[in-house]
């Protein structure tokens, strides 16, 4: 399983840095969502996953006893997923903004910014 | 209890949810944001006085025990930092209350400032690696969207940048608190540094620490990694540019100099001579792109990065004096840069332009505003007797004590170089004729405005050009608790116990 995930995140780090090299804004966007779900999966990965024994301390008993499931890495990415969302959500329309005030989706196109002045006119 | 180190983060926050409800009513916005940042201002003073004199504070939220809740944590550096974050707010409130245009202020802007400032001082207090990358965030979704506030085509251009760099970052600092935690399982910044001398595998130890220099490097603009802050920093109004130019990216510093002299220094060789390169580099880099320019917004831009490589420097050294050097340069380079881009944009409010090559003259009917602007940009320059001068001296006296004789030529040649731009921006701006012609017509922008507005702008520029001359003239107490504040860095026994109450 842990090798399997592992090889998941790889794929979704390579993919996502493939897209977010990519000149069309759209693939932009996509390559940071996939940055983001590796980011999480490597968490959740190298959190140490143990199937099937969760953290709670047993009926009859006063402490956990090990081995048991690390509950917290979980929480992380929960944490991590929640941000991820609202972020990526704003980059959607900030993207979607850049592209009808631009006219265009090419970020080779959108160099205004990094130009100097006096050459432009 | 330590109540008071909780206050900073949730003075703006109510101030901020207090604001919303009163949606479109600039006016009540305007009030409240003034209120908040005074008490922001009183509260951190009070902070500060209090580690000052206890030494470090910490707290547990919510009574859980420290390293299974999340701790905030005040020493020196951090109250040091939240205290200059209120005086930068409240002078930039006071200036975008004259500046801003009323479009903007109905859309919001002084709730996410104060949101924004919520984020800084978060990341500030954090005692937990996890909560700081938190914190990290809701720092950079306001600064998102005050970014791209008003949605002119430079501005979402630069906004995609610094947001697409930014993410990338984000990602970064998360994967590597992951790694972290699997390493060393746990999150509290203090456990962490307890455990790692345990662990075997030290090799994986600085990989995770170049990912944290990588996630950290990019929000502080260090090179390589500084491409989006041109791209970004001149596109928005003056007051959000001042604001991000003063403390965004010494946040970035800031996390750099914590996890560098807390977490990972057991291979400091290696870690701080790279570190060490990259602030040499970011020096010479800045400098000379600040040379190629002819905005005044993109010099000051390129400024940042170069003066970012001599916080870098006081860090790499790593000798007492030299971190007490980087924070004493921290000190004294927000408020200067702050300065310099709200009197920048005064100079916009005058002759309608950024550009260089468009305006002159301001110093034959200005004489104040040139004199104005000469504190800052000397300052920056490192003339004595401004602080400026102490900041400089501090870093590179450390630099000549440990015989790092490279770095130091590096950063006397990017000093004089800064020299350089400063005089660049006077001649050109404040001693040349203006080239229209007509030099003592103002933009009619300007001479609209009314007294009241100018006396908000100018205010904030000489209080905060009063602050300098005070850092330069009587830098002694300044120094003392900037060698104080590395002293602690230096010795983390005392941040471990206080946190971890052993």
């Amino acid at each position: 399983m842990t090798f399997l995930l592992a090889i998941l995140v790889g794929v979704l780090y390579s993919a996502g840095i493939y897209m977010i090299l990519r000149r069309s804004l759209v693939k932009v966007i996509i390559g940071l969502i996939f940055l983001g779900h590796a980011a999480n999966l490597l968490i959740f990965t190298i959190g140490r996953i143990t199937k099937g024994i969760p953290a709670f301390v047993p009926a009859n008993g006063t402490k956990l006893v090990e081995p048991f499931a690390d509950p917290l890495p979980q929480a992380l990415i929960l944490t991590a997923i929640v941000i991820g969302f609202g972020v990526q959500a704003f980059a959607i329309v900030l993207f979607k903004r850049a592209y009808q005030t631009v006219g265009t989706d090419d970020l080779d196109e959108m160099k205004s910014t990094d130009e100097l002045k006096e050459n432009m006119q | 209890m330590n109540l008071i180190i909780v206050l900073p983060i949730i003075i703006p926050l109510l101030f901020a949810v207090s604001m919303l409800f009163f949606w479109k009513n600039v006016r009540v916005h305007k009030i409240l944001n003034v209120i908040a940042s005074i008490f922001s201002l009183v509260v951190a003073g009070l902070l500060l006085s209090d580690v000052n004199n206890s030494g470090i504070l910490s707290l547990q939220v919510g009574s859980w025990q420290a390293p299974f809740g999340i701790s905030l944590v005040a020493d020196l550096l951090a109250s040091i930092m939240v205290l200059i974050t209120a005086v930068i707010g409240l002078t930039v409130s006071i200036y975008s209350f004259g500046s801003l245009d009323e479009q903007r202020e109905k859309f919001l802007y002084y709730p996410l400032l104060q949101f924004l400032l919520m984020g800084i001082n978060g990341a500030f207090l954090t005692g937990d690696i996890f909560n700081l990358y938190v914190w990290f965030e809701v720092m950079l979704i306001s600064s998102f969207v005050l970014l791209a506030l008003g949605g002119k085509r430079e501005q979402l251009e630069g906004a995609i940048k610094y947001v697409t760099l930014n993410l990338v970052s984000s990602a970064i600092f998360l994967a590597a608190v992951g790694i972290l935690y699997g390493i060393v399982g746990t999150l509290n910044m203090a456990d962490i540094a307890r455990k790692i001398p345990l662990v075997e595998q030290k090799e994986l130890v600085t990989v995770v620490s170049f990912l944290f220099m990588v996630a950290f490097g990019i929000k502080a603009a260090v090179f390589p990694l500084f491409f989006w802050l041109p791209a970004s920093y001149h596109t928005p109004p003056i007051t959000v540019s001042a604001i991000f130019a003063g403390l965004l990216t010494k946040v970035g510093v800031y996390a750099l100099i914590r996890v560098f002299t807390l977490i990972f220094t057991q291979d400091s060789n290696f870690t701080h001579t790279v570190l060490l390169v990259i602030a040499g580099t970011t020096m010479l880099t800045g400098v000379l792109g600040a040379a190629s320019q002819n905005d005044m917004r993109k010099i000051l831009s390129f400024h940042i990065i170069s003066q970012i490589g001599y916080m870098i420097m006081g860090l790499a050294l790593f000798s007492p004096l030299a971190i007490a050097g980087a924070i004493f340069y921290i000190i004294h380079h927000i408020i200067v840069k702050t300065n310099l881009f709200l009197v920048s944009g005064v100079v916009d409010k005058m002759k309608g332009s950024f550009q260089l090559k468009k305006i002159g003259g301001l110093y034959k009917y200005y004489p104040l505003l040139g004199l104005l602007f000469l504190i800052p940009a000397l300052s920056l320059a490192g003339i004595p007797p401004l602080s400026g001068f102490w900041a400089k001296f501090v870093v590179i006296k450390a630099g000549l004590e440990i015989n790092q004789m490279l770095i130091v030529v590096v950063a006397l040649i990017v000093g004089l170089l800064t020299l350089f731009s400063m005089t660049k921006i006077w001649n050109e701006a404040f001693w040349k004729d203006d080239p229209s012609g007509n030099e003592n017509i103002l933009d009619d922008s300007f001479s609209s405005v009314s007294i009241s507005k100018k006396v908000l702008m100018f205010s904030p520029i000489i209080v905060l050009a009063l602050i300098t001359i005070v850092i330069g003239f009587n830098a002694e107490p300044f120094f003392n608790i900037a060698n104080n504040a590395a002293a602690q860095l230096l010795n983390p026994n005392e941040y471990i116990s206080k946190v971890l109450g052993l």
